[in-house]
């Protein structure tokens, strides 16, 4: 694997609030910040860090589904309403369902590899509580294979997709190991969560995390193997920062201090349209991992601080199985034991992650890397942790395992 | 022709009121469920009113509420429409349940529009000569076949069914506000009433996922016989401690007894304001015309002379009427005197909470405890400490609990209901009581 051609850079992000259920601030009836307002809130906290917005070459915007949510496609040049100093600045947006945001970083990181860019912002949005749930499922369900799968699918479409994991999981560990596994996946996040002042869940007061985790699915109402609990929940929000190289650090006024370094780029796909081979597997992350971890040279072992996409507690498990931080079929006795929390050997999703912080899903890739970065950097306020090693890990997923981007950075 | 048959041709009338709206949206959702369950037969549902206005309404709330339901069985519903192709997404399947719920759907002013349903609902306005009107049209309009189900809470149906020549076709049917949520179907079965239409009756209730209760054909039945007399006891107290304390002071203590100190879901005050206060009175002047037993309040018929009504809005928001409400919450108490609102503010609560005493248990309300697996103990308990206190709330709930007791064993004594625990049903299920009246809570 191909080293990175020259050295790049992740500096000044921001997240915004996670707004949904949960957050007190939230009401379905009430107005609240469209897809304009929160890009520009993401946009301006990190704007306030780097000074000049001028010196930004290039703008990149990650989003899944504006059009069905807000009915506002041309997000590219939406973007550049956050700064008059970026008129005319090349803009575009990504798509790549739940790994927008990531695709978005790596298309900055491109534009700064090439030489074409020294300094791309990068941001990812989604406004997603325009509609009930159910039909937000509908909206979502374009993450997998319209033609062939909507119809047959779940109502609730990749609640039902991830169940067929857990179930199949479940089927391969056993039920009461699987679930126990979801029920501590699912502690960790809202513990964490409740250290995050941005995180959907940050004021979550239940007693009892684990019993809520070990409720039993219905699948009269829900699904058959996943129980509530086990999903992120529907969020608006929006993350942002900058890609930078070291001629762009120092036009932007920061200094090596103030950035991570990207030291692997891990980008995979898969056929949509074909089914997961291991439903106990998700192979294309195993795959985007491993290229990112093969690029910077690192084992998992050398990894101090962890994100993944846990779009639902299954998926958690099942990718600490696919970075190796479990062996296949162990990840829920790994999760159980702590190998992922706070205090663990791999601390990963410190701030929530998807189950806690929340999904706002063309936001959720970049919002990753913003946390890598304040981790790495000890930015991280209230919940900082104290990192092993100086390297961190991302893998953020589109659909059932179909785009995934994976990066590795060094502090 | 079987209930299934039956269900094929319905009619409501009165279909836009409180009631009558609920009724025919179970109805409608039932029929859609079938329809789709089964393609090739027709369902219709005839839903009379008096005004277009209001039957406009009660179209646009079926259609609100058909699309909550579809929203709700999502899962049922993408079953249902398995093979249609056209329909792929949750939306999609959702306007279409939305469609088919209204496809049945028929309004109309005019009673004729009910002559072919083989099962009519009748939620008319709680006055006897309207129903007798409603009913002596009804025996010409439809077949000798036709079998009316009525949702009087009070007219006796003997009465109605003499007056009408609907003798053996008539049955009451009593639901509860909101008749689509509330669980509780009072069934009154007066005496020739033919033996299909109760077994009919009673399978439909099942149908609807209703818990039915028997009550006896006297006038107020079970949740009326009960619910009148309960609250006049409160008028009485209210009144006689307005001689000490003044009225505003008087109906805050007694409102505040009725709900936080027996554990109840509103006071009486607020629930007599829920159902409105001119549907008290109506109720109140049914029953003593039949039982000559003296139910009447003064106070009642003061309040409607100034005005003062009650009810909901069409919305289901609490109008104004003993309390002044506030986002739904009792904001202010009507003074009939100065015939204006005495708002209830922080001062006027804490001397009046003062007077009553400390409350058992501060902690326990009817929120908590109604989700609370232990609550049995708990109010076993809770009336226990209520029994030693000494104090004038304290002495206002005991005087109230026994008062209710009496009411429901004179119910029970009079064949009204046919068993205790009939009576308890009807107020835990039809009132959202955490206990029944007949309980040995205080002995």
């Amino acid at each position: 694997m191909n080293r990175m051609p020259k050295p790049v850079f992740l500096a000044a992000g921001a997240t915004t609030v996670s707004l949904g259920t949960g957050r007190p601030e939230f009401s379905p009836r009430k107005p609240r910040p469209g897809l304009d307002e929160t890009i520009r809130e993401a946009g301006r906290m990190t704007l306030a860090q780097i000074g000049d917005p001028g010196a930004i070459d290039e703008c990149v915007i990650g989003n899944f589904m504006a059009e069905r949510f807000n009915r506002q496609g041309h997000l590219g040049a939406l973007m550049l309403n956050l700064h008059p100093a970026l008129e005319f600045k090349p803009a575009l947006r990504v798509e790549g369902a739940c790994a927008s945001g990531g695709l978005a970083l790596v298309s900055g990181l491109k534009s700064v590899l090439s030489g074409l860019a020294d300094v791309v912002l990068v941001l990812g949005v989604e406004i997603q509580n325009t509609v009930k749930a159910i039909y937000c499922a509908d909206y979502l369900a374009g993450a997998g294979w319209y033609d062939g799968e909507r119809k047959d699918g779940h109502a609730y479409f990749f609640p039902g997709a991830f169940s067929d994991r857990a179930g199949a999981y479940a089927a391969k560990v056993g039920a009461e190991r699987a679930r126990e596994g979801f029920a501590h996946w699912f502690r960790n996040a809202i513990e964490n969560a409740r250290l995050n002042p941005d995180a959907q869940e940050y004021t979550n007061r239940a007693q009892d995390l684990l019993a809520l985790g070990r409720t039993p699915p219905n699948p009269r109402v829900f699904t058959d193997h996943l129980n509530l609990f086990d999903c992120s929940k529907v969020s608006d929000g929006a993350a942002a920062l900058v890609v930078a190289s070291e001629e762009g650090l120092r036009r932007l006024g920061l200094g090596r201090e103030d950035a991570v370094q990207v030291t692997g780029l891990g980008h995979a796909a898969a056929n949509l349209t074909t089914p997961p081979a291991d439903p106990t597997e998700m192979a294309t992350c195993r795959v985007a991992a491993g290229r990112a971890l093969a690029m910077a040279g690192l084992a998992i072992g050398d990894v101090g601080v962890v994100e993944v996409h846990d779009c639902f507690t299954v998926s958690g498990i099942l990718l600490t199985e696919a970075l190796g931080m479990a062996a296949p079929g162990e990840g829920a006795d790994a999760v159980v034991a702590g190998i992922t929390r706070r205090d663990g050997r791999w601390p990963t999703n410190a701030g929530g992650g998807l189950v806690g912080y929340g999904h706002p899903t063309g936001a959720t890739g970049v919002r990753m890397a913003v946390d890598l970065w304040r981790q790495l950097k000890g930015r991280a306020g209230t919940y900082q942790v104290a990192p092993r090693t100086e390297h961190g890990l991302m893998v953020n997923m589109g659909g059932n395992d179909k785009t995934v981007v994976s990066l590795a950075v060094k502090a | 022709m079987d209930l299934n048959q039956r269900l094929k041709h319905v009619a409501v009338i009165g279909a836009a009121g409180k009631m009558g709206s609920g009724i025919a949206l179970l109805l409608a959702l039932e029929m859609a469920w079938r329809a789709l369950e089964d393609p090739g037969a027709t369902y219709v549902l005839n839903l009379v009113d008096m005004a277009d206005g209001p039957l406009q309404g009660l179209q646009r709330y079926l259609r609100d509420q058909a699309r909550k339901d579809g929203e709700k069985q999502i899962n049922r519903l993408r079953a249902v429409f398995r093979d249609r192709a056209d329909l792929v997404e949750n939306g999609e399947m959702v306007q279409a349940f939305v469609d088919e719920v209204m496809i049945h759907v028929r309004t109309g002013k005019a009673l004729a529009l009910a002559k072919d349903s083989s099962l009519v609902f009748e939620a008319a306005f709680e006055r006897e000569e309207v129903k007798v009107e409603i009913y002596n049209e009804l025996a010409v309009l439809c077949p000798p076949s036709t079998w009316f189900l009525t949702n009087t809470s009070s007219i006796p149906l003997r009465v109605l069914a003499e007056q009408c020549g609907i003798g053996g076709r008539l049955i009451g049917y009593h639901f509860y506000n909101p008749p689509a949520v509330q669980k509780l179907l009072e069934v009154i079965v007066p005496d020739g009433c033919d033996p299909d239409l109760v077994e009919a009756a009673y399978a439909l209730a099942k149908i609807l996922r209703k818990t039915t209760v028997p009550a006896r054909d006297i006038a107020g039945f079970i949740g009326n016989g009960h619910f009148m007399r309960d609250g006049l006891h409160c008028i009485r107290e209210m009144e006689h401690l307005a001689r000490d304390y003044g009225f505003v002071q008087a109906l805050y203590m007694v409102e505040k007894v009725s709900r936080d100190w027996l554990l109840r879901p509103m006071g009486m005050f607020q629930l007599i304001d829920y159902v409105g206060i001119d549907v008290f009175q109506l109720i109140l002047r049914v029953m003593d015309h039949y039982l000559q037993d003296g139910l009447h309040s003064d106070l009642i018929d003061h309040m409607l002379d100034l005005g003062i009504r009650g009810g909901q809005t069409s919305s289901g928001a609490q109008k104004d009427g003993f309390l002044r409400y506030e986002k739904g919450r009792p904001a202010g108490i009507f003074d009939p005197a100065a015939r204006d609102y005495v708002p209830l503010d922080e001062a006027f609560v804490r001397d009046m909470d003062g007077l009553l005493g400390p409350h058992p248990d501060p902690a326990l309300t009817w929120k908590a405890l109604s989700r609370d697996p232990a609550r049995e103990e708990k109010l076993r308990a809770y009336f226990r400490r209520l029994k030693d206190l000494d104090s004038l709330g304290a002495g206002m709930a005991r005087a109230h609990v026994f008062d209710s007791r009496d009411v429901a064993l004179d119910l029970v004594r009079q064949g009204v209901a046919a068993r205790p625990e009939d009576v308890n049903d009807v107020l835990t299920l039809g009132f959202f009581h955490l206990y029944g009246p007949i309980n040995d809570y205080l002995d």
